[in-house]
């Protein structure tokens, strides 16, 4: 993305008012026990084509304050897009009021161990910055790419977009923290779905969602980007012309696009401590996991080990603080298989008793942070891909996600893939379409039969998290090599 | 002055100042989403977070030179700071206009008229609230979510077309739990939305979910996987036809290949002459018009007697595929979607379902559905809260949780045996970015041979 620089570029700075987060909360500090104030600055560019002509140029900022008040042991929150000093005060009011009406019915009596001074910075990684890219060059980018991927007159449809978001984010409070953190995010999609006969199959570039980074527009490398997009098109042919998956059980390799939400469903939200306490129980759900299954449970085979890590250079949710001010460190959550700690911060932390990680965040400034899965990443092992098909006499290599399901217990769960290979006698076979697989949490991740390697280790994410009452979305990272799962239940499409 | 009056006062001066902006050949629609809302969180009877949130978001359509710029700005509620904002809005728009391509789908501004509508209600203070619902669910696991306060959509653009919709009203959407004799926890679920407060309502409503909790008491009964008949209870039937929704009607999905009701429309599958769906604004749920100022017809139908008769068409499919719009929203991800659905009514009596269940299973609520062969409308998901086993017509047990894999074509096709002449308004309590509007209205529904999988 180097090169014009008579552009316009994806740089939004709309004339605002400034607003100093510390100066505003010298004006609130005497209005309760404890005060603190998260200011969040978004501000999001959206350029998409489809079919080789522009579709959508989206630009938007979203900015306000959200006030924490602490009285009598609880915490309550009052967002406001109004960043005058009159408007913030009031906001406060609002948290100061709320905080003393209910703290008679509070859950837990919380305290400022639960909001611990802390002070840092953190940006992300970047060679490019958004002032510093082309408007122009990144929409005919896109159009370029819609373009690419029509292979065909079978392929009806393409769609190729990117995103690039940028994030400021600072949070003072009444006990001394300062922590300022600056995010730059780049998302991209690409599509093409072809038609023919009565029947159509869309493929993607690794699922509709997944390719979420922490990077500058100089991740989208043009000339691999409109290679991978012509492979897109002629694998939706592939697909077209390809016989369903058959109904069996089977082996199966899930390829990073796939074992990112396998990982989001099966190991991230169960592992939440909020849900394990039941805060989550009237909305996404409730978890198997039990409080003294930490330290006891196995959870998967030996070959399983699972980190939170907030530290991994470009991964989607990577950050130095979360929403409360405690430092991100990575831990093992999983380690050869034993259930070792939750995804929970201090809130959750001390109210269960059990360890936990820097991960109590919240979506913008209009929503109060709970506990959220961040970077949750399965870490590499010592087979190959080719192992891993080597070693398998009958399965599949299944790539993308197109469909997700799991009860509220996080137990039953049902993926559907977009791209399936048979392997038969050790040897890749035939393609097939619609190929779908369904387990049970622990059964299935104790069946982990091969992990593959760091050279084939892949970083995805996502950036619709959905969780919480109001509800928020939120970005999630996950890095995982191929793995290989032995005699799940498989089949295809059809009515 | 009420959040509402200040928002639309505040509202017009800027359209007015912007509009005063706009040079020849520029043309500017503005768009207003904001709220007012207290949001309490409850477990078990006790308050887990009180979050108050204000907001106001100003979309700006800004069109010249044959091409369209979409931004989005926070305002903050002051004139002075909200137009300067809103004039450095309009510059971003005309800048990347000059350096954008030409768009051959933009959809060129009309005025599409006017209209106001509000809805003022009578809410509980939030410190009210929390007394409220603390007492009186004290001692049980009463959990979810209360919301309540103003919700305002308003739509103008350069040419003079003006639209106002506000609403206040409330919402408690909440469960109970218990612990059944074989240890497992159960749960019913419950939601009260209205615009004026009752607490007779809320309490019958309390009642009788904790009524309903004591026959999840009985340890499950483990069902096989396979074909049941099965009774969907409305917030179920709302769920599963609610798919229907994830690009099923809209037009565009349909002619880029990805359109669960293809099959419907080329012949290929079959709806029963039993279903029938369409818009109905009637239900006052949402505003009638869209992001664009334009005016869906109060009443669409989309599936008559089993047969599509319209698909959801939006301004720029209407111009790209040049075909007749009709005001529909488009929606990233699905296309055109309802706004405001009604599954329409059969010859079951509601008080008769579990007679004519007969031996089955009586699904009270579904939980995180998708598709699982978009192409042949195949749907997955899982049961949720009260879920029974059904014998002579009456409860036997509670269900373990069961997943199901069924296409819409089979349970509102050939197997869909009857719905209830009784429906229901269930609104919508998502809270995504902010509290959503709509709902839709859904009878229970009999069906046969209803597929469960694990």
């Amino acid at each position: 993305m180097e090169g014009l620089r008579d552009m316009t570029s994806l740089r939004f700075s709309p004339q605002v008012a400034e607003f100093d987060p510390l100066r505003a909360l010298g004006r609130l500090r005497a209005m309760a026990d404890w005060v603190g104030l998260r200011y969040h600055c978004e501000t999001s560019q959206v350029r998409a084509a489809r079919d080789g002509k522009p579709d959508s140029n989206r630009t938007d900022q979203s900015r306000g304050a959200m006030l924490e008040a602490m009285a009598d042991g609880q915490i309550a929150y009052a967002g406001t897009s109004d960043l005058t000093p009159a408007g913030v005060e009031r906001a406060m009011h609002r948290a100061v009021s709320a905080a003393r009406a209910s703290a008679k019915n509070k859950v837990f009596a919380f305290g400022e161990a639960q909001r611990p001074r802390a002070n840092g910075r953190y940006a992300s990684p970047r060679r490019q910055p958004a002032d510093r890219a082309s408007l122009a060059e990144l929409s005919d980018l896109m159009i370029e790419a819609s373009r690419r991927l029509k292979v065909s007159d079978k392929i009806v449809s393409t769609e190729a977009s990117v995103g690039l978001t940028e994030v400021e984010s600072r949070y003072v409070t009444s006990s001394g923290t300062d922590v300022a953190q600056e995010f730059l995010y780049l998302t991209s999609n690409f599509s093409a779905t072809a038609q023919d006969a009565g029947d159509s199959q869309r493929r993607t570039l690794n699922g509709d969602v997944a390719r979420c980074l922490q990077a500058g527009p100089e991740a989208l490398d043009r000339d691999a980007l409109l290679a991978a997009c012509e492979q897109v098109g002629r694998e939706a042919l592939e697909l077209l012309a390809a016989p369903d998956c058959p109904n069996e059980r089977m082996d199966i390799v899930l390829m990073p696009d796939q074992m990112y939400i396998q990982i989001h469903e099966s190991i991230g939200h169960p592992l939440e401590l909020d849900r394990i306490l039941g805060d989550e129980r009237n909305y996404a759900g409730w978890s198997f996991v039990r409080p003294e299954d930490f330290g006891a449970l196995q959870y998967g085979s030996n070959l399983m080990n699972v980190t939170f890590d907030p530290e991994l250079p470009g991964e989607f949710a990577g950050y130095a603080f979360d929403d409360c001010g405690n430092p991100a460190t990575r831990e093992y959550l999983i380690r050869e298989g034993k259930l070792l700690r939750g995804l929970g911060s201090l809130e959750s932390q001390a109210r269960l008793g059990r360890p936990g990680v820097a991960n109590f965040r919240a979506s913008s400034w209009n929503r109060a942070p709970i506990d959220r899965m961040a970077n949750i990443n399965v870490e590499p092992g010592s087979s190959s891909l080719e192992e891993m098909i080597a070693m398998t006499a009958r399965g599949i290599v299944l790539q993308a996600n197109r469909s997700w399901s799991i009860d509220d217990y996080r137990n039953k769960f049902q993926f559907g893939c977009e791209y399936g290979r048979l392997i038969e006698d050790g040897r890749l076979a035939k393609v097939v379409k619609n190929p779908n697989y369904r387990g049970v949490t622990t059964p299935f991740w104790n069946s982990l039969a091969a992990v593959g390697r760091r050279e084939e280790f892949e970083i995805f994410g996502s950036p619709y998290c959905g969780k919480g009452e109001p509800s928020q979305v939120i970005r999630v990272g996950h890095a995982a090599p191929p793995c290989l799962f032995r005699d799940v239940e498989v089949f295809g499409g059809g009515a | 002055m009420s959040f509402a009056l200040e928002t639309r006062a505040l509202f017009d001066r800027l359209a007015e100042d912007c509009f005063s902006q706009c040079a020849a050949g520029e043309e500017v629609t503005l768009s207003l989403v904001a709220e007012e809302q207290t949001y309490l969180r409850f477990n078990a009877s006790r308050v887990r977070q009180s979050t108050d949130v204000r907001q106001r978001e100003i979309g700006v359509q800004f069109q010249a030179n044959g091409r369209k710029v979409d931004l989005g700005l926070g305002l903050t509620g002051e004139f002075d700071a909200d137009a300067r904002a809103l004039r450095s809005a309009l510059a971003r728009g005309r800048e990347e206009s000059k350096v954008l391509p030409e768009d051959p789908w933009l959809v060129p501004m009309e005025n599409r008229g006017t209209s106001e509508m509000s809805h003022p209600g009578r809410l509980l203070a939030p410190e009210e609230a929390i007394r409220l619902f603390t007492e009186t669910t004290a001692g049980t696991e009463f959990t979810g979510l209360y919301a309540a306060g103003p919700m305002l959509r308003a739509s103008r653009n350069s040419l003079g077309q003006s639209h106002w919709f506000d609403t206040e009203s409330f919402f408690i959407d909440y469960s109970l739990y218990t612990v059944n004799e074989a240890g497992e926890n159960k749960a019913v679920t419950e939601c009260y939305a209205e615009r004026e407060w009752s607490q007779a309502k809320f309490a019958s409503g309390f009642d009788a979910a904790r009524e309903r909790l004591t026959q999840l008491r009985r340890p499950s009964r483990k069902l096989a996987p396979g074909g049941y008949r099965a009774y969907l209870a409305p917030a179920a039937a709302r769920d599963f036809v609610g798919m229907m929704g994830w690009g099923a009607l809209s037009y565009a999905m349909w002619k880029r290949g990805q359109s669960a009701l293809a099959q419907l429309k080329d012949g290929t599958a079959q709806l029963s002459p039993r279903f029938s769906l369409r818009e109905n604004f009637t239900l006052g749920l949402t505003p009638q018009f869209n992001a664009l100022g334009e005016m869906a017809p109060t009443e669409l139908p989309l599936i008559e007697r089993g047969e599509l008769r319209n698909w959801l068409v939006g301004a720029r499919s209407a111009k790209e595929y040049g075909v007749p719009g009709n005001g529909a929203e488009e929606v990233p991800f699905v296309g055109e979607a309802p706004r405001s659905p009604e599954i329409s009514g059969g010859e079951l009596e509601q008080a008769r379902a579990l007679a004519a269940l007969d031996r089955g299973v009586y699904l009270g609520n579904l939980h995180y559905l998708n598709w699982s062969d978009r192409h042949s409308a195949r749907v997955t998901g899982m049961t949720r809260y009260a879920c029974f086993w059904v014998e002579g017509g009456e409860i036997v047990a509670p269900i373990g949780d069961m997943r199901f894999d069924e296409s819409l074509y089979r349970a509102l096709g050939a197997n869909l045996v009857s719905l209830t002449r009784e429906t229901h308004v269930l609104p919508d309590v998502g809270t995504y970015f902010c509290r959503s509007l709509g709902g839709m209205r859904a009878p229970g529904m009999l069906v046969e041979d209803f597929r469960f999988t694990l």
